[in-house]
């Protein structure tokens, strides 16, 4: 063991922290050797910037002075329906929702998708207001049967964002062997394999820099979206038992992260809605661990490169919907989808990207900023992920 | 020097007309087909830009106009919205001429206007509509 948390946050507080980014550290571990680096470096920062469909907010909306009980009824927010089979005040508005038969989703195949739940939290975050409309079958306690109302963060006792499944420790690389263009959540993917797409910051990207869990876990404090959030648990469709190269980094989706934090909290910067074009709307989510060098094996985790992280290319035609074909036409690089093209089945396909690798940096960056100003500490998790490898715990 | 873009629009009579021969022939200009739609029997449809003297960019609207060939300008032209753009790169593969382009070290998606063929394929596959077509 070379520190623990509690001597790193020691160091945070007295202004003494080394940090730094995960991309950062590639080039100062081959240049010092894994040993003298993880002597040297206290925490790496990891980062992302990409759309994590399965998000969503836990809004409390103030009752009104005649109560009405949500819990059973019915909720839109700009016309967007939201979950309201909770408690009398709790919805959940979930990232992906559109409103039913709205034109401005039905313009035509394919779709356009321009406004739905990611957009109602967004222009919360922002500070806008939102229509909230409402509907209940009224109780004695809670008589109201209607609501119609302007809300913002304002008018809310809590806005929480939790998201059952973000940060896929590694993606597909889709691409399309059909005759014709599909629309899918990895893009407009051309016919003939005309262009191929993956969504992972690669080298940057927090799981990959910590491959078998050792220091990520249950209660991991982490930069979400400009907030101080949480892991709350894994991600669902958490799978830890995937074939790994030497490095430990899984060839293909793994991990996952279930992920909460204070909606208030976070800067509308970091919190996009996407519009996919024939798909949907999801939302894009700015995501930052900081992952502590608790010994050597730690900083030779943290020093991988994209030339050593390997991603699955699937087709998006058959396989991936249909599990019928070629389960996996190849393995590539982050390396070489970076370059702009990779080769598949013998043909030179340009690479496009929807994890932004410039925002993934911005984000690794001010997660570092913000250990080294002693404006955020790491905290110890107190329960492991499934799948994970003795560390912390 | 001049240069202009422009959309020619011809009747189905002139559609075998060598009209791109002549005006670098006779007008010696530099003509940049940019896109075209041309069948027999149809009318054509030409997305040109124009590179030359302005005396000879006139004499030959005035040969065109004589053929019956209308002439509009470009009245489309995409717009990259830097501030919503993430430089996700997901337009990348998808522009047929590199007019978005990214820098693989600073990984900032640019735009570049003069490479632009106004396919507006951008507009279906930016997530974040930092992509927007405007009336020039």
């Amino acid at each position: 063991m070379v520190r623990t948390i509690d001597e790193i946050n020691d160091k945070i507080r007295s202004g003494s922290v080394v940090v730094v980014t995960a991309e950062e550290i590639i080039g100062l571990a081959r240049e010092k050797g894994v040993k003298k680096a993880a002597r040297e470096v206290d925490v790496v920062t990891t980062g992302t910037f990409s759309p994590m469909c399965s998000s969503g907010a836990f809004l409390n909306i103030k009752q009104p002075k005649e109560k009405m009980k949500l819990g059973g009824g019915w909720i839109t927010l700009n016309g967007v329906p939201a979950y309201a089979g909770l408690a009398a005040a709790d919805v959940y508005i979930g990232a992906t929702a559109i409103p039913d038969g709205d034109p401005r989703n039905n313009n035509g195949r394919p779709g356009k998708f321009r406004y739905g739940g990611a957009h109602v939290i967004e222009d919360l975050v922002s500070g806008k207001k939102v229509v909230l409309n409402a509907g209940a079958y009224g109780t004695d306690c809670y008589p109201r049967k209607s609501r119609e109302q302007k809300i913002g963060l304002k008018d809310m006792n809590e806005a929480l964002l939790f998201n059952p499944r973000n940060c896929y420790q590694n993606y597909n690389v889709a691409v399309n062997l059909s005759e014709k263009p599909i629309y899918t959540y990895m893009g407009l993917l051309k016919p003939k394999l005309g262009n191929a797409n993956y969504c992972s910051a690669g080298q940057l990207s927090p799981l990959l820099n910590d491959p078998f869990y050792r220091t990520i876990g249950v209660g991991s404090r982490i930069f979400l979206s400009g907030a101080q959030g949480y892991v709350a648990w894994n991600g669902t469709q958490h799978n830890p038992e995937i074939p790994r190269s030497e490095n430990g980094t899984p060839r293909k989706a793994a991990g996952t992260l279930a992920l909460i934090g204070n909606l208030r909290e976070m800067d509308p910067q970091w919190i996009k809605a996407v519009s996919y074009t024939g798909y949907g709307v999801s939302l894009s989510l700015a995501v930052g661990v900081p992952i502590p060098i608790i010994d050597e094996d730690m900083m030779k985790f943290v020093s991988v490169s994209d030339e050593e992280l390997f991603a699955p290319v699937v087709d998006y035609s058959r396989f991936y919907p249909t599990g019928e074909g070629e389960a996996l036409l190849g393995e590539v690089t982050y390396a070489q989808l970076k370059s702009g093209a990779i080769e598949v089945k013998g043909k030179r396909i340009p690479t496009g990207c929807f994890s932004s690798y410039s925002k993934a940096r911005e984000v690794a960056g001010q997660l570092k900023s913000l250990i080294q100003s002693g404006e955020f500490l790491l905290s110890q998790p107190v329960a492991q992920l499934p799948g994970a490898k003795e560390g912390l715990l | 020097m001049k240069k202009t873009r422009i959309v020619l629009s011809f009747p189905p009579s002139n559609v075998e007309e060598p009209i791109t021969y002549r005006l670098i022939k006779d007008y010696d200009l530099v003509v940049n087909i940019l896109r075209a739609s041309i069948d027999p029997g149809k009318q054509g449809r030409m997305v040109v830009e124009l590179s030359g003297e302005e005396s000879q960019i006139a004499l030959a609207f005035n040969y065109l106009e004589k053929l019956g060939v209308s002439i509009e300008p470009l009245s489309q032209e995409i717009q990259h919205l830097e501030k919503r753009c993430t430089g996700c790169t997901a337009c990348v593969p998808i522009c047929p001429t590199g007019a978005l382009d990214v820098d693989r070290k600073s990984w900032k998606v640019s735009y570049d206007p003069e490479k632009c063929v106004v396919c507006l394929s951008c507009l279906d596959v930016c997530i974040y509509k930092a992509v927007e077509v405007n009336l020039a």
